[in-house]
């Protein structure tokens, strides 16, 4: 099997990984580049644990090629936040308690975060629709979609 | 560097064509081993399933002109192949002229599998299950093929011929979806029934478009087309033809939807049993029609 050498920005930093023609990018992110932030929970595209963005959208990594990267732009949960601050939805999922076991919690952040890049102000539906593909096996998704709303505020507040 | 990919997919060779021309050609010089795709989000959910075990995987979602989402007020809309069912969504024209089909593709799965599913993948998987396929059948879709011999155009109606096969030849690359402008003053709807309210494939999906029509005895032309209740996606013409002919009542709803039903010939699945798809497809079609016909008036 062919190997390939792509180029890839990864949370601001330019990297050059080999990688095999069936590697998904979650085995990239997780496997050769140790940012294991990014979980693997189904590797089917069902529970959104994998969820990172790609050229600025939310993607199941584990249903994109690493190969297919090439010249993309990777955003993870460990580029989430910046230099001295959390993001506000990382922000409100801990000052709200929307993190039990914290295995979805990367990928609840990485849509949440994206639905109020494209949604400043969404509704509740709108913030359950954005989620349903983010499963939680701990929380009960209540305090999750309370984090949102709470974040869309602080959002508001500091722009 | 090692690389541990399990459990990722099997063993395959990426292949990113230059051209459609090259893409056409290595599919067709590649007759089993080689499959184009777009999202992947079906191709690499059978192959880890070990359904398909394809050699050469041809990245056909770069190629020119696939990622153009074009509308023109006389024309229509033409989507290429490779437009993702989020921007179809987002698209404002898709919102003005062509609702149902942001209805549709609104049903399907999540929003990060939207980033990357398109409509044409969804028709080329041709699963009866194919929660965009009806709004293309009544939107009148048809599909841009290019092929060793050039381009041509296929109509959605006669595309498929049995649950993963269509009128695709080898070497066959879809290359955009066309709609003309809707009929003046239609109105259309989705009504997907799934194990959950969002997110899972289709136990039964009904869409239904209707618009006034001078030609049809009642004033109203309908159309149908029920989704996983046959090997293909089905359109019941039966009563698509009986509610032309006769005034819209609630008896006559009824009698279109009995029609659609006996039109049916639906499977026991993990999802649902086949008597249960038929009483739903009979519910969800009269239940469909009467919010159209209500929209309508
Ligand atoms: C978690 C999950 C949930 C899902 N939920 C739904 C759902 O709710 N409703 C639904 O309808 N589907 C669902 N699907 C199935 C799938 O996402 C859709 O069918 C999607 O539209 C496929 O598009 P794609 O671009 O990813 O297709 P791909 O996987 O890239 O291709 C699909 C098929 O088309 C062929 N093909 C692709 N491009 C071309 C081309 N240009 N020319 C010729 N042939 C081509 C491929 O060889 C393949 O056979 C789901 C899938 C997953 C993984
Ligand atoms: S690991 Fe990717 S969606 Fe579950
Ligand atoms: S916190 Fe445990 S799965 Fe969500």
């Amino acid at each position: 099997m062919a190997f390939h050498k792509i180029n890839v920005t990864i949370n601001d930093d330019l990297e050059q990984v080999v990688v095999p023609s069936n590697m998904t990018l979650m085995h990239m992110l997780r496997e050769s580049l140790a940012l294991t932030g990014t979980k693997n929970g189904c590797s089917a595209g069902e529970c959104g644990a994998c969820t990172v963005l790609l050229n600025g959208e939310p993607v199941n990594s584990c249903m994109v090629l690493a190969v297919e990267c090439d010249g993309a732009k990777i955003v993870t949960v460990e580029g989430l936040a910046g230099k001295k601050q959390l993001d506000p939805i990382q922000e409100a999922i801990v000052q709200e308690g929307g993190v039990q076991c914290g295995f979805c919690t990367p990928g609840i952040l990485i849509s949440s975060h994206a639905l109020l890049k494209r949604n400043p102000n969404p509704s509740e539906d709108e913030i359950r629709e954005a989620l349903v593909g983010n499963l939680c096996r701990c929380t009960g998704y209540v305090r999750i979609i309370e984090s949102v709303k709470v974040a869309a505020r602080m959002q508001s507040v500091t722009t | 560097m090692t690389m541990n990919t399990h459990p990722s997919l099997p063993e395959f060779e990426y292949v990113q064509p230059a051209t459609l021309a090259e893409a056409c050609e290595f599919l067709a010089s590649h007759a089993v081993e080689a499959r184009p795709f777009l999202g992947g989000t079906d191709v690499f959910v059978r192959m880890r399933d070990g359904f398909l075990t394809p050699q050469f995987l041809v990245d056909v979602k770069n190629l020119k002109g696939l990622n153009d989402l074009h509308f023109d007020p006389k024309a229509g809309l033409t989507l290429g192949a490779a437009v993702n069912m989020n921007r179809v969504i987002a698209s404002p024209e898709v919102k003005a002229y062509y609702p149902l089909l942001a209805e549709a593709c609104r049903s399907v799965a999540s929003y990060p599998l939207r980033t990357r599913a398109t409509i044409v993948g969804n028709i080329c998987n041709a699963s009866p299950a194919g929660d965009t396929i009806g709004a293309c059948l009544t939107l009148d879709g048809v599909l841009h093929i290019h092929g060793i011999n050039g381009p041509r155009q296929e109509s959605m109606a006669s595309f498929f011929l049995g649950p993963g096969k269509t009128t695709l030849k080898l070497g066959d690359v879809v290359t955009a979806i066309h709609f003309p402008i809707p009929p003046k003053g239609c109105v259309g709807m989705y009504l997907k029934l799934g194990r959950n309210q969002l997110s899972d494939l289709s136990i039964v999906g009904v869409t239904a478009l209707g618009y006034p029509d001078s030609n049809c005895k009642s004033g109203y032309r309908f159309r149908l087309a029920l989704a996983s209740v046959a090997p293909v996606p089905l359109v019941p013409t039966q009563a698509e033809t009986y509610l032309a002919n006769h005034s819209i009542t609630p008896e006559s709803v009824h009698e279109a939807a009995r029609l659609s039903t006996d039109a049916c010939s639906p499977i026991d699945d993990v999802r649902g049993s086949a008597r249960y798809r038929k009483q739903m497809a009979r519910n969800l079609s009269a239940k469909a029609l009467a919010e159209v016909w209500k929209k309508l008036n």
